[in-house]
């Protein structure tokens, strides 16, 4: 007898999301097999951002269906607290805590009271932060606060990754750094927003790019994608065609 | 995956608040001060240097409810401006954790600003302080009032454009019926003459009674709050 197939990481079908009366996804639906990368790329204002904070349950869709790890959300968003590994614009550090304890703050809510602490020198030292774990947040650069922010999403050894612009405002060591720990991983499933096309359709398995009005423009294998035709989607054309 | 005790995430966003306000100073101070600005305001406002019953306790207990109100407003400042919020719903942990250890911060708060303003109210305006000790279980229930309202309100009012208008419209309303059972409990206690007890336990009761309300009203209803 067959296997059943097994769960995709991620499915959405027909997903919208309005904030009020602007509606900035549109009818959107994708599919990530488990322990894949989904690249989600697109011009600004295209609903990637929005995007990721609904699969991180962060955000309620306004309608269709999403399921995330086997999940179906909203009603069964917290199954996944504490399996999600979420990376946004705003770091989730509380600037008057100092980087340790920030981490250590983090640690004792996803339950790693005891061994928290071996894991949190460990992500300091890779990501080149351990003569600053004593260092308060509000006196980081912008770069040490995003390695620090990486920390934190992966302290719980996250079956997914919901990666925002990952490597913004890193210098390149700090890419080169941060970047293999963010990486592909056995049984990890990740969700990638980048302006990288290159680096999204190199490192992903599967793309899914948004127009300007937040719909989906294409949603292939990445290896099946044509790089021009992913860079079109950033176009004045694109832009003009949102416009009219 | 197993996330902590709701008692140990409460004790973890506790201790995490009160490391943060004991490096920043952004709320006691600023109530300690206040509640003594207003002490002036009543002093001078009311021509008067010796109040006792009714009067006594209300400049007694509005000072502590409007000093209340400047932490409340504060509360969850940082969880918004700095992702809290975010970091609580992506943990394996109830939301209920996060209303349990806010009102318990307020707790405190409200606690350290009475050592200060309690002494200095008796300093201003009692002859005699034979009241104050049995006033204390009504300030105690009071601080529960104010700190179960306050963070069931505060994240409510963060999250909105207005913060500083709709807490304080939503809250006081909210605070009426223990600030009357305060009152009424306080103005014979504070009586010249030594307090009187009549009712006192009924008053007590009151307020006891509406603590655990809004308790369980809270923990029915913050997780829900937390969503967007």
């Amino acid at each position: 007898m067959a296997e059943p197939a097994p769960e995709p990481a991620l499915r959405a079908s027909s997903l919208s999301q309005a904030y009020g009366e602007s509606w900035v996804l549109r009818d959107v639906s994708f599919e990530l097999p488990a322990g894949g990368t989904l690249a989600v790329i697109g011009p600004n204002g295209a609903g990637k951002s929005t995007l990721l904070q609904v699969l991180a349950t962060l955000l309620r869709p306004s309608s269709g269906s999403v399921s995330v790890l086997g999940s179906e959300l909203p009603g069964s968003a917290w199954k996944l607290r504490g399996r999600l590994g979420y990376l946004g614009h705003s770091p989730l550090l509380y600037r008057d805590l100092a980087a340790a304890e920030n981490l250590r703050f983090h640690a004792r809510l996803f339950g790693l009271p005891a061994e928290g602490a071996e894991r949190i020198a460990d992500l300091l030292e890779r990501v080149g932060l351990a003569h600053r774990a004593s260092t308060r947040v509000g006196e980081m650069s912008a770069g040490m606060v995003k390695r620090l922010a990486v920390c934190r999403a992966l302290l719980h050894d996250p079956e997914m990754l919901v990666l925002d612009e990952p490597l913004a405002n890193l210098d390149p060591a700090g890419a080169d750094v941060v970047a293999p720990l963010l990486g592909p991983r056995r049984g990890r499933s990740r969700v990638l927003v980048t302006h990288d096309v290159a680096a999204a359709l190199s490192g992903a398995d599967r793309v899914l790019a948004l127009t300007r009005e937040g719909s989906v423009a294409f949603e292939a294998p990445a290896a099946e994608v044509d790089p021009d035709r992913a860079r079109s989607i950033y176009s004045e054309e694109s832009l003009r065609g949102a416009m009219a | 995956m197993n996330g902590p005790s709701t008692f140990s995430a409460v004790a973890t966003i506790l201790g995490k608040d009160l490391r943060v306000e004991l490096r920043t100073l952004q709320s006691i101070p600023a109530m300690v001060l206040f509640s003594t600005t207003i002490y002036v305001i009543f002093r001078f406002g009311l021509d008067r240097t010796q109040l006792d019953g009714g009067l006594a306790t209300g400049v007694l207990l509005v000072t502590i409810l409007f000093a209340a109100l400047l932490a409340i407003n504060r509360l969850f400042v940082a969880e918004r401006e700095q992702g809290g919020f975010e970091a609580i719903r992506l943990a394996p942990v109830d939301g209920t954790a996060l209303f349990l250890a806010k009102a318990l911060a307020l707790l405190v708060y409200l606690t350290i600003l009475e050592l200060f303003a309690i002494p200095v109210f008796w300093l201003f305006f009692l002859d005699s302080g034979t009241g104050l000790l049995p006033m204390l279980p009504v300030v105690l229930l009071l601080n529960g009032a104010l700190a179960t309202t306050g963070a069931l309100i505060s994240p409510i009012a963060t999250n909105s454009t207005a913060r500083d208008l709709i807490g304080p419209l939503i809250l006081l309303p909210l605070l009426v019926p223990p600030m009357v059972a305060a009152s009424a409990a306080g103005a014979k206690l504070l009586l010249a003459g030594g307090p009187d007890y009549d009712k006192y336990a009924s008053w007590l009761g009151a307020l006891g009674l509406y603590d655990a309300i809004f308790l369980l009203i809270g923990w029915a209803v913050f997780d829900f709050l937390l969503e967007d």
